[in-house]
């Protein structure tokens, strides 16, 4: 499958030739799973495993909590204390379920941000970072509706709140929100077609990972040096790489043990830590809880809409040449959607050809800036609105935007690299040592 | 290329178009009622109007019922929530469109033309807050002897319009009337 030489799979045994002349569904199996891989490698690509993982874990568990779920605004959230207090181990699923979308959406931070360090995104692994964008997109869209199924306080008023960026779009918005809805407010018909897309969502995020993976695959794994592996022959590629089995799975395994020796520790000790109280008071349309904020992951996000005021001269200049069409509301939205949009255009906005930050002294410091950027935005997203804060989430959404726009286009043209290793084997030996050349234990 | 060529390929060309221009417009006729299910139901819609009793609220007490899946706040006002309100100038308000919807959309924000009846003692308005949609605690509250939504921080005077704090307009005043002299229609 991949352009790096390898061996491919030759059927043996007659039952094997038989099959593979008429499906060679193992010749796929093998091919994918014994694909040459950067023996370079560090821990920053475990993830993509554990995000595997949680996508298994978010499906198993979201089908069994499903047979105990009544999606009715009057039943909705009796059903949910049915299953924390009646279904056998259903407080156990429910927090795995609920947990589980913390740690999908940390393994994804983190995917995403070593992508942007070692410079995964750039060509020829464009496409595979724009579906990652849409899976992540999906990500998004599922854990909304999926937190809006308990029926609680939050539950309604967040559906409420974000439903309401919608009705922000001019000319349109009111339509497409009543649209969305199923009538002029946040009710039964929302709850139903929220379950029902809960469910659909997870197998289109399960179909983009395969074209993900058929997409990396074809181009060959980035690695930490962003060096290519060589394919001039086959014992070239083989001085650079090792089969994904069994070397990156047994060690991809071993770090999935670590992390879930974490994840269970939260969901048996403490898995109400990262909910909101207010969401075990079920929802009541005339009662606004005092301080509504989304789930931890979508606060970034949340403090970039909130940090375009009307008093802010960009929103007042866009104000001003759309004649009143793009108003501090809508400014709010596009910018919180503009942010995600700016972080999939990245490889075309990155000028630099030297794919790692490894051998980019400038651009290492900007990009630790960019993680301490999004903390601070997660942050300034929990707090409650004032004008300090306004002006924290306006400084750190700027910085979000310039990285992209402005840092990356110019540090290309300016900045200049380290030198690179000439092959992935250099880097390795490097660090571990010629072992073909070392005695033998 | 010959004539008789030439008019095949015009031919087939047109068949080609029109082929797929029904196989278009079929598409769009199979998939229009996949996506017009999501909008409002008939009995969703059917809510659109409601009728409520009010003999029962006495003078100084509110009510909040639940109409379009929205609070509506039904307040019988008395003689000083409505000096208080006639006694503000329109220069002092923050909005000074009405925002009733039983008025043209230019109406300015007196407090004849917020309240349902000429004495001003009957007072119908969303109880969404103009911010980001939360519920005003209502009894006077705040400072300015009306509304306050506990969210942010927005104060509304006895009349519902917006005098301090993020919200940019005052609470909009749905279409309602009096049905008969117990009885008030919304919508």
């Amino acid at each position: 499958m991949s352009g790096i030489p390898h061996d491919h799979y030759e059927p043996k045994t007659r039952f094997e030739k038989w099959l593979h002349q008429r499906l060679p569904i193992v010749g796929l199996i093998y091919d994918t799973i014994m694909i040459p891989t950067p023996k370079n490698l560090n821990w920053m690509w475990i993830w993509g495993i554990v995000l595997a993982f949680c996508l298994v874990l978010q499906i198993v568990t979201g089908i069994i909590l499903a047979m105990h779920y009544t999606p009715h605004v009057d039943l909705a959230f009796a059903s949910v204390e049915h299953i924390m207090r009646d279904v056998n181990a259903g407080h156990m699923l429910r927090y795995i379920h609920a947990n589980g979308a913390s740690l999908f959406f940390l393994a994804v931070y983190i995917h995403i941000f070593r992508g942007l360090y070692y410079g995964s995104y750039k060509s020829p692994r464009e496409v595979t970072w724009i579906i990652g964008m849409l899976i992540y997109l999906a990500m998004m869209a599922t854990a909304f509706m999926g937190y809006v199924l308990p029926w609680g306080q939050m539950s309604f008023w967040g559906a409420t709140v974000i439903t309401g960026l919608f009705g922000a779009i001019p000319f349109i918005g009111e339509s497409l929100q009543t649209w969305l809805l199923g009538g002029p407010a946040v009710d039964n018909a929302t709850l139903n077609r929220f379950f029902s897309l809960h469910y659909l969502l997870p197998f289109i995020i399960a179909a983009l990972v395969a074209v993900h993976i058929w997409a990396f695959h074809t181009t060959g794994n980035s690695n930490p040096t962003g060096v290519e592996v060589r394919r001039g022959s086959k014992e070239e590629a083989e001085k650079d790489t090792l089969p994904f089995w069994p070397y990156f799975v047994i060690k991809d395994l071993f770090a999935l043990a670590v992390v879930l020796l974490l994840f269970f520790a939260v969901v048996g000790f403490m898995p109400n830590f990262l909910g909101e109280p207010d969401n075990y008071i079920e929802a009541n349309p005339l009662m606004t809880p005092a301080h509504i904020v989304p789930e931890w992951y979508f606060l970034p996000f949340y403090a970039i809409l909130r940090a375009f005021t009307a008093d802010v001269w960009v929103v007042q200049i866009a104000s001003f040449l759309t004649g009143g069409i793009v108003d501090a509301k809508f400014f709010g939205v596009i910018a919180m959607f503009g942010a995600i949009i700016v972080m999939a255009l990245v490889p075309w906005l990155d000028t630099s050809s030297v794919r790692s930050g490894r051998y980019r002294p400038m651009f290492k410091w900007w990009f630790a800036f960019l993680v301490v950027d999004f903390i601070v935005l997660m942050w300034a997203g929990s707090q409650k609105p004032s004008d300090v804060m306004g002006w924290i989430s306006l400084i750190a959404a700027a910085y979000w935007f310039a990285y992209f726009l402005v840092v990356l286009p110019l540090l290309g043209l300016i900045e200049k690299p380290l030198p690179t290793p000439k092959t992935i084997e250099e880097d390795f030996n490097a660090h571990y040592g010629d072992a073909h050349n070392a005695p033998a234990e | 290329m010959s004539h008789v060529e030439d008019h095949d390929s015009v031919r087939r060309d047109f068949l080609y178009y029109a082929t797929a221009g029904v196989g278009a417009v079929a598409t769009g006729a199979a998939v229009w009622p996949l996506i017009n299910q999501m909008n409002p139901s008939a009995d969703v819609q059917a809510l659109s109007s409601i009728l409520v009793p009010i003999d029962a609220i006495e003078v100084g007490e509110q009510i909040t019922v639940k109409w379009r899946g929205k609070p509506v706040f039904i307040r019988r006002r008395d003689q000083d929530d409505i000096d208080l309100a006639r006694s503000v100038k329109l220069e002092e308000l923050v909005d000074p469109i009405a925002r009733n919807a039983n008025l043209p959309p230019d109406a300015p924000a007196t407090d004849e033309n917020r309240t349902l009846d000429e004495n001003g003692e009957w007072l119908v308005e969303m109880g969404v807050c103009t911010h980001l949609g939360c519920v005003p605690l209502g009894n006077k509250a705040g400072d300015f002897g009306g509304w306050f939504c506990p969210c942010h921080g927005s104060h509304y005077d006895s009349a519902g319009r917006i005098r301090k704090g993020p919200a940019p307009r005052n609470l909009d005043v749905p279409i309602a009337k009096f049905f008969d002299e117990q009885t008030i229609q919304l919508g």
